[in-house]
């Protein structure tokens, strides 16, 4: 029964094909254009997210603030507030789970006849848990490095290419500036930052030896910023209160007097960022939605046309014994499979523009089933829904009328 | 010869119209018995098309009695009506209104989509039907490629492969030729001859003679209702 159903329902489609393509030409365009902005938007929160997990969670940056003095304020990091003894100080404070003081700089690299200009990071050990960042091969320094100034490094994976070019850095000494320091370990590949500069330009060394002997330092236990990391998301906010007064309380500020450093939540503006970008996802999907509801309306519209038509046959058939759910179910078989092969063409046209785009713009994008299983039942959601009116229109047609219509 | 097919008491039938209530039939009564052929005459506006429409269960009366093969009509839902045009009548329409897109064998095949049987089943009798008419080699064919006369002979089967009680055929001739309508006169005596009971609209007076009685109708009432007289017949 059900199988000549189809049959009839396809040879209907079948009797105006220009007419039937251009109707599921709707479903086409609207699904299409679901999947591709489901694919697009999905791809930019994915990218977002992965930038988040490079950057490491539960961030806060502390850097040294303006000081004011005789009237002149200085811009942040420009007077080195902050200390090491602060860094320790905060490292006693509960929830905190890593706390890393950072000098950085650049220096002029040199390895046999390759130089490079790179960006330096002196800090302790802690800093590579802080951002996740893991050594792939060798090992990292450790806090005896750090406490007695060792001349070694942690190489990024672009600064490792521009100085050893396909050589294994580990085990090899090269020199910053006019210091030769060995390579100790090199870092997994971050990736760009959220500022889009390369995390992996970057050789890392212990925090003594860059203040020491890389960059000097007019003050050894002054530090440019403080990375610090929290055990838990939940407990951010309470770690942010009782480090500012703890660090207020150090240096001494007054009630009622500015702070002279700067407290950033790293994790707060890419939670921000992946906000927006879930946002704006959610917004291509509605905007394609519509095109979606425009192609039900068109299949509706058709439906209606072809009832017209076909209401001499819709007579004859209510004459020898066809009820109305048999008339009903007819016509919302069309509807639907207008809707479901116009959504299969669209899904693939959908994936298809997805893949274009990622080839062409190296834009991110993700197919995910969701977005396959949600076109799918809109497509059958709305061939129903937009098919019920015309089959039921059909339905009640009273079989006299419909035989002597002409 | 047991229960009537038909019977009908004090049927009445009235249409709402723009210039009022329109009494299309008043008080119709009449019985119909298994085996019979029975010729529906009368003038344009006589009612007997509303009779026909009654009698074919597409519409239902305004008051009156109709009782179809021992049901009363009036008390049968829309379903259980559809279900007696499928299995207990069958109908012979004056335009012949075979489907345009199918073959005559899916046309003839089509009331047993509705009543659910399998596919090889519905070709098997479509089959038969067809043969039945003398059509044996046209399964395949298109509607618009046969003559009149043929795809009165296919409406017939199609009304027929259900096996139905009833045969109702409004003007079946109304569209054909002298010698073609003759023909399917013919097919309605054999198909009479094996039992099937037959109710026939026709305006023409050679045609009625054919059936083995013949009821008058004018302007709503049934003025006369005689057994033909067959040596009256004129060819």
């Amino acid at each position: 029964m059900m199988l000549a159903m189809l049959g009839e329902a396809w040879r209907a489609m079948g009797a105006n094909r220009l007419r039937t393509l251009l109707t599921m030409l709707g479903m086409v365009i609207g699904v299409g254009a679901v999947v591709l902005m489901m694919s697009i938007g999905q791809g930019a929160q994915y990218a977002i997210k992965q930038t988040i997990a490079a950057m490491g969670s539960n961030l806060f940056v502390l850097l040294s603030g303006s000081t004011t003095s005789g009237g002149v304020r200085s811009g942040g990091g420009g007077n080195l507030t902050l200390t090491v003894g602060d860094a320790d100080a905060i490292t006693e404070l509960p929830g905190v789970q890593a706390v890393a003081p950072i000098h950085p700089g650049n220096a002029q690299v040199v390895y046999g006849p390759n130089n490079w200009n790179t960006s330096i990071i002196g800090t302790t050990p802690d800093y590579l848990e802080a951002r996740s960042w893991p050594v792939v091969s060798g090992s990292a320094f450790t806090d005896s490095d750090v406490r007695s100034a060792t001349r070694v490094a942690l190489i990024g994976k672009t600064a490792a290419e521009n100085l050893f070019g396909s050589e294994e850095p580990v085990g090899k000494t090269f020199r910053i500036r006019q210091s030769p320091f060995t390579v100790l370990g090199t870092l997994a590949a971050k990736g760009q930052g959220m500022d889009g500069r390369d995390q992996d330009d970057t050789i890392i060394i212990p925090l003594t030896t860059a203040q020491r002997q890389v960059f000097g330092s007019q003050f050894q236990g002054s530090v440019r910023m403080i990375m610090v990391q929290t055990a838990t998301q939940e407990i951010m906010p309470a770690v942010e209160k009782s480090m500012t007064d703890l660090l207020r309380q150090r240096h001494r500020i007054r009630e009622g007097m500015d702070n002279d450093f700067f407290l950033r939540n790293l994790t707060a503006a890419a939670d921000s960022a992946e906000e927006s970008t879930r946002v704006m996802s959610l917004l291509l999907g509605a905007i394609a939605s519509v095109s979606l509801l425009v192609g039900g309306i068109g299949i509706m519209n058709i439906m209606l046309v072809s009832v017209t038509e076909r209401t001499r046959e819709i007579g004859i058939r209510m004459a020898i014994g066809a009820r109305e759910n048999d008339i009903l179910l007819q016509f919302l078989l069309e509807a639907i499979i207008i809707s479901v092969i116009g959504c299969f063409i669209g899904l693939l046209l959908g994936i298809g523009g997805a893949l274009l785009a990622n080839t062409l713009t190296g834009t991110m994008v993700i197919i995910s089933a969701s977005s396959v299983v949600v076109a799918f039942s809109v497509a059958a959601i709305v061939g129903i829904f937009f098919g019920f009116y015309p089959a039921h229109k059909a339905a009640q047609l009273d079989p006299i009328e419909a035989l002597r219509y002409q | 010869m047991g229960d009537p097919v038909i019977r009908i008491e004090g049927l009445h039938k009235s249409y709402v119209t723009s210039a009022g209530l329109f009494p299309a039939l008043k008080d119709v009564s009449l019985s119909i018995e298994a085996g019979e052929f029975v010729a529906i005459m009368g003038p344009s506006g006589s009612g007997k098309s509303t009779f026909m429409n009654l009698l074919g269960c597409l519409d239902k009366p305004s008051a009156g009695r109709y009782v179809l093969d021992g049901r009363d009509v009036a008390e049968l839902s829309k379903d259980e009506l559809a279900l007696l045009r499928n299995r207990t009548i069958g109908f012979v329409f004056q335009g012949f209104n075979l489907l345009p897109r199918m073959t005559l064998l899916e046309n003839v095949a089509l009331p047993l989509i509705y009543c659910g049987e399998g596919r090889e089943e519905r070709q098997r009798r479509a089959h038969e039907l067809l043969g039945k008419v003398g059509l044996e080699g046209y399964a395949a064919s298109m509607p618009n490629k046969i003559s009149g006369g043929q795809q009165q002979r296919v409406a017939i089967a199609r009304a027929l492969v259900n096996r139905p009680r009833l045969l109702l055929a409004d003007e079946p001739t109304g569209n054909l030729d002298s010698k073609t309508s003759e023909e399917i006169m013919a097919l309605f005596e054999d198909l009479n001859r094996e039992g099937i009971t037959i109710v026939l609209v026709t305006h023409e007076a050679d045609i009625a003679q054919h059936a083995k009685r013949q009821v008058k109708f004018y302007d709503g009432h049934i003025v006369s209702d005689q057994a033909t007289h067959q040596q009256e017949a004129t060819a």
